[in-house]
């Protein structure tokens, strides 16, 4: 079986480990995740002014693509990503007005209207895959492992993009268990990492990040999943500045969703390229015994 | 701390405005201040988004020019799914930051980010940011 | 017969005079086919309105009349009764609705003025077709049907009982007393519900003149005002009513237990169980989904332990008839799960309640004996009282509940009396509108209270020491805080009840968009349905404080009791007609019919169709139907209708 899929331009860099460890798993599950061609950045953001149409050139092309390449379904890995691509493409399909005016725009582009189904590698793995069948293949269950699933905000809000219950989702915590880990249900699992604002006003996402953290380790949290390279910079890149202003954190891994599949899957570590994720978890898992 | 005096405008002049950018009408708000609650970074703000909201319907644009409030918001739309309603307040957030950015006042600058840094970042960061903070 | 028609166009002074040149509309009637003369005046409506076209129906020999005004629904009835003075019959009287069809909607003069005319002119059309028709009467049976045993229900039944009419009041729980029974002190005089109710529910059991259904369910309504009948279900109890002495011994005995719905799930109930020690009639019930012994047939130690032999397995429910001539709806309101927020962590952490729960705790004779008590045995020592729980929010109910911010005044007094917490009161705006709410407000003022002007957020635990942490924002000095406490109160919103649309459907009345039944007019009629006979009352009707709620059930008795002191109603007399020549007796009319009025019987050798005209409400179902046009409805005639869109569509 394949997917058309959408990395965007982290996951080929700074998060290789997030699209190293997803390819591999999904392969391992009989599925091929096949990139679509002359990709863009999506931009990252969706643009939420009304009047503002140049912005949502760049994922609506990307959709483009997907459709040029006769693929009526692609897969976002990165949730920014994700939400990006899905909010353009419900514009692209609700808005007749914007839709006509950004298809006569993009006069060297074939039509846009929607055609395409913007899906997070989440949802495939609930609805497509299954978490029976995830569990059925468990080479190495996460026994023991204390994690704390966090959401952030890009896979929730707004709700028309939400794939889960805005307040309360569980798809990650369903994966998790599936996975066979000890669940740390923390109630920061929904709260912004404060996204950007580690550019324009660094002291405000340190102390977000901290919040966040401070909360998953006091529910005894022994590491984060995320699903974002946005998320996993804020939490898991300045661990060490937050170190210096609070003595008493002690640090925590975070880790993504993929990687914890690949592991459990029984995958060799070396597709999970354990060296890009900020905080090694390495020594942890190697504690519980599974690597 | 001064006393303002209100000059003449008619109610809602610069909500119009608002309004035009992001389609919302902050003439709903009734001052619940749940998204002051829920906001994961009020804890940093000098004003608080409800109070924003009140800066724009009474016209005080000088005000929301002098604080940080607009800049520090993260659209992460946690106000926009509680607002009781029906207000998207990122979106509002949004145009308020576009009032400035499209007169070419960034809050931002390339130049003052330090080589390190932006070795250190990854895109997803410096591209989000520099959409949201830049022209 | 020569006709003479009489137009009069109404200002309704700038209601319909400021979009619509009335002048003109007048004067353009005065052209049309035998109108005799056509007035525009300032208010139609007024005496004077009225005495001039009584004047020009004797003077100048009017047969027709037709008025331009506002919608029928406000005075369709007082032109028919004008004419009716003025000695013509008053079926020979059209309205036009020049106002809500026309002036109100509409902004451009000449557009608006052209409506006006075209639909006068309708109205002139139609009404050159109209007949004489009779007006007939039906008598009142005197007998009143009240659904619903809470406060509202029982003012309601006594109102009508001391006036010695029989009434019968149904309850589906095994007692009456609603959710009033269930609160401990009632704001603001802070006086005990249970003392102040249960000699009301006294006097329902010993009243002479109602009859108590309880644990009984309406299930069927037929008829119309003056003569419903209605099928109630007597659920089987399991226990004798008449040999039951409510002594309590099976009660004690039975081993199967369940959450109780009167202690708000804060206790449990066993199988077989006496709400709670008021109760009326105080008779046990047993709960068949929960009984062993009807999963198992094993048991019946109730059965054993009972002195008096009341309880009986044998019992089935019972279908009971009654006839009634009005029917009054009380059934009251649900309240809202704040699970729908799981924000605010009910149901995931310990110590968040719902203001029902907080009743029960603070009764003295509930689960805690009237203590304030965290999960852990403790008392508070800090605690937080959340309004707008769903209400006043697009994204679930956007009313206003109206009593929640009187009670969490009240929650706020109790624990300062009850405990040495700290208490916290997070709130949007401080409605205190009724008798003495605003003194109520000044007074818990000064007893201590922080009050925190701002809607929480969020509740989280924390996880070192379980204390709660409520998200707010302190709008009024700009602060977001994060309060901790050991104990949150939620205040939820009241809504209506889950099987709203089935009991609608059931009376055949109708809902508003909030979910409460429907009032006939929010303002000049709110316990009055659009169905004759059938009223409502209390919080059925929308969220509302004990004083209102009484008020509104003595308002539906009242209702009532003018009703069949009259004695008599007057029937629809625009109802349907066979034409006996062309009806050929297929009885499509019967199956469609929701009234029950046409029969297809034998009328000399022939099947046709015979109408019951006190059923017939006139809808005109049966005429769509009718195959061989036999079947018209009389005030509404093929000829009436075409002519009215004749005159619409000329240019």
């Amino acid at each position: 079986m394949e997917l058309s899929y959408y990395p965007g331009c982290t996951l080929k860099t700074k998060a290789r480990n997030f699209e190293d460890s997803a390819i591999a798993f999904m392969t391992a599950l009989g599925i091929n995740l096949k990139e679509i061609t002359r990709w863009n950045c999506c931009g990252a953001v969706y643009s939420l002014a009304d009047d503002d149409l140049i912005h949502q050139l760049a994922p609506v092309r990307d959709l483009i693509r997907v459709k040029e390449q006769g693929q009526d379904k692609v897969v976002a890995l990165c949730s920014l990503c994700f939400n990006t691509l899905k909010r353009a493409n419900l514009l692209m399909r609700n808005d007749a007005e914007k839709r006509k005016t950004l298809n006569s725009f993009m006069d060297d582009e074939i039509d846009y209207n929607g055609e395409v189904e913007v899906v997070h590698l989440l949802e495939v793995l609930r609805d497509d895959i299954g978490w029976k069948t995830i569990s059925d293949r468990l080479k190495v269950p996460l026994k023991h492992l204390k994690l704390a699933p966090y959401y952030g905000c890009t896979l929730l809000r707004p709700q028309e993009v939400a794939i889960d219950q805005v307040e309360r989702p569980t798809i990650l915590h369903q994966l998790l268990q599936a996975l066979g880990a000890e669940l740390i249900d923390f109630p920061f699992a929904t709260k912004c990492c404060s996204s950007f604002q580690a550019v324009g006003n660094r002291e405000v996402a340190l102390e977000s990040a901290w919040n966040i953290l401070s909360s998953a380790v006091s529910w005894q949290a022994e590491a984060l999943v995320v699903s974002c390279p946005l998320c996993d910079f804020n939490l898991a890149g300045k661990q060490e500045e937050i170190k210096q202003k609070y003595r008493e954190f002690k640090g925590i891994p975070t880790l993504y969703f993929t990687q914890l599949l690949a592991l459990a899957l029984g995958l060799d570590r070396k597709v999970c390229h354990f060296e890009l994720n900020y905080q090694d978890p390495q020594p942890l898992l190697e504690s519980k015994g599974l690597l | 701390m001064k006393t303002e005096i209100l000059s003449q405008g008619r109610c809602g002049d610069f909500a119009k405005k608002v309004k035009e950018i992001s389609r919302e009408d902050i003439l709903l708000c009734y001052q619940c201040g749940m998204c002051s609650a829920g906001c994961p970074i009020a804890f940093a703000m000098d004003i608080l988004p409800n109070q924003i909201i009140q800066l724009v319907r009474l016209g005080l644009e000088e005000d929301i020019a002098k604080s940080r409030t607009i800049w520090l918001c993260a659209s992460c739309l946690t106000c926009s799914v509680r607002c009781p309603r029906g207000l998207d307040l990122a979106k509002v957030m949004e145009a308020l930051r576009l009032i400035s950015l499209r007169k070419n006042i960034d809050y931002i600058r390339l130049a003052e980010i330090s080589h390190d840094a932006l070795a250190e970042l990854p895109q997803i960061v410096l591209v989000s940011s520099f959409r949201k903070h830049t022209a | 017969m020569e006709r003479r028609i009489g137009v009069y166009i109404c200002h309704c002074g700038l209601n319909i005079a400021g979009t619509v040149n009335v002048a003109e509309v007048a004067r353009y009637a005065g052209t049309l086919d035998s109108v005799v003369i056509s007035r525009d005046y300032g208010y139609l409506c007024s005496d004077i309105g009225q005495g001039l076209i009584k004047k020009d129906i004797k003077e100048l020999g009017l047969n027709r009349v037709v008025v331009a005004a506002c919608s029928p629904r406000m005075h369709e009835l007082t032109f028919r009764n004008a004419c009716q003075d003025a000695g013509l019959n008053p079926y020979l009287y059209e309205h036009a609705n020049i106002r809500e069809q026309c002036s109100w909607p509409h902004t451009d003069r000449e557009l608006a003025t052209n409506k006006a005319k075209a639909l006068t002119h309708a109205a002139v059309r139609r009404v050159y077709y109209h007949e004489p028709l009779e007006v007939k009467e039906a008598p009142v049976n005197p007998n009143v049907l009240v659904v619903g045993g809470g406060i509202a229900g029982i003012q309601a039944a006594l109102d009508i009982a001391n006036g010695e009419h029989k009434v019968y009041l149904v309850e589906r729980e095994p007692s009456i007393g609603g959710h009033m029974i269930q609160l401990d002190r009632t704001f603001p005089t802070l006086d005990c519900s249970e003392c102040i109710l249960t000699p009301k529910m006294t006097e329902v059991r010993q009243h002479p003149f109602i009859n108590l259904l309880a644990y009984s369910e309406v299930e069927a309504v037929s008829g119309f005002v003056g003569d419903f009948k209605v099928k109630v279900r007597k659920k089987a109890r399991f226990v004798d009513e008449n040999k039951c002495t409510g002594c309590g011994v099976c009660e004690q005995k039975c081993p199967w237990k369940t959450d109780s719905e009167f202690e708000a799930g804060l206790a449990k109930r066993k199988a077989i169980y006496i709400p709670f020690p008021q109760a009326v009639p105080n008779v046990a019930t047993i709960d068949k989904k929960l009984c062993v012994y009807f999963k198992t047939g094993k048991c019946r130690a109730c059965e054993k332990f009972c002195d008096a032999g009341a309880v009986d397995f044998s019992q089935v429910d019972q279908i009971i008839e009654v006839e009634v001539g009005s029917i009054i709806i009380a059934t009251g309101y649900d309240i809202f799960d704040p699970r729908l927020m799981p924000q605010y962590g009910y149901g995931r952490y310990d110590n968040i309640l719902t203001g029902l729960e907080f009743e029960r705790m603070t009764s003295a004779g509930g689960p805690t004996g009237g203590r304030v008590l965290l999960k852990s045995g403790k008392e508070p020592e800090s605690v937080a009282i959340v309004h707008c729980v769903g209400s006043r929010d697009k994204n679930y109910h956007e009313y206003c509940s109206r009593v929640c911010c009187m009670y969490g005044l009240k929650y706020a007094h109790l624990l300062r009396e009850l405990t040495k917490a700290e208490v916290y009161e997070m709130y949007i705006d401080m409605r205190s509108f009724g008798e003495g709410y605003e003194e109520f407000y000044e007074r818990i003022s000064k007893e201590g209270v922080n009050f925190i002007r701002g809607k929480v957020a969020e509740i989280a635990a924390d996880p070192v020491d379980g204390k709660l942490i409520v998200s707010c924002a302190d709008t009024v000095i700009g602060k977001a805080l994060r309060v901790s406490v050991d104990m949150v109160i939620l205040c939820p919103a009241l809504k209506a009840r889950s099987d709203t649309e089935q009991v609608a459907k059931t009376f055949t009345i109708n809902r508003r968009a909030d979910g409460f039944f429907l009032e006939r007019h929010v303002k000049l009629d709110p316990v009055a349905t659009p169905t004759d006979g059938i009223f409502i009352a209390g919080c059925c009707e929308g969220p509302k404080d004990i004083p209102d709620t009484v008020a509104q059930a003595s308002a539906a008795a009242a209702k009532v009791l003018s009703l069949i002191s009259k004695g008599r109603i007057t029937l629809e007399s625009a109802i349907a007609t066979v034409d006996e020549t062309r009806c050929l007796g297929c009885g499509r009319c019967e199956e469609t019919c929701n009234f029950h009025a046409p029969k297809v019987v034998a009328k000399n050798g022939v099947m046709v169709s015979e109408i019951n005209e006190t059923l017939c409400k006139g809808c005109g179902a049966c005429a769509v139907v009718c195959p061989s046009g036999a079947m018209s409805i009389r005030h509404f005639t093929r000829q009436q209708v075409t002519s009215m869109v004749e005159a619409l569509t000329e240019a």
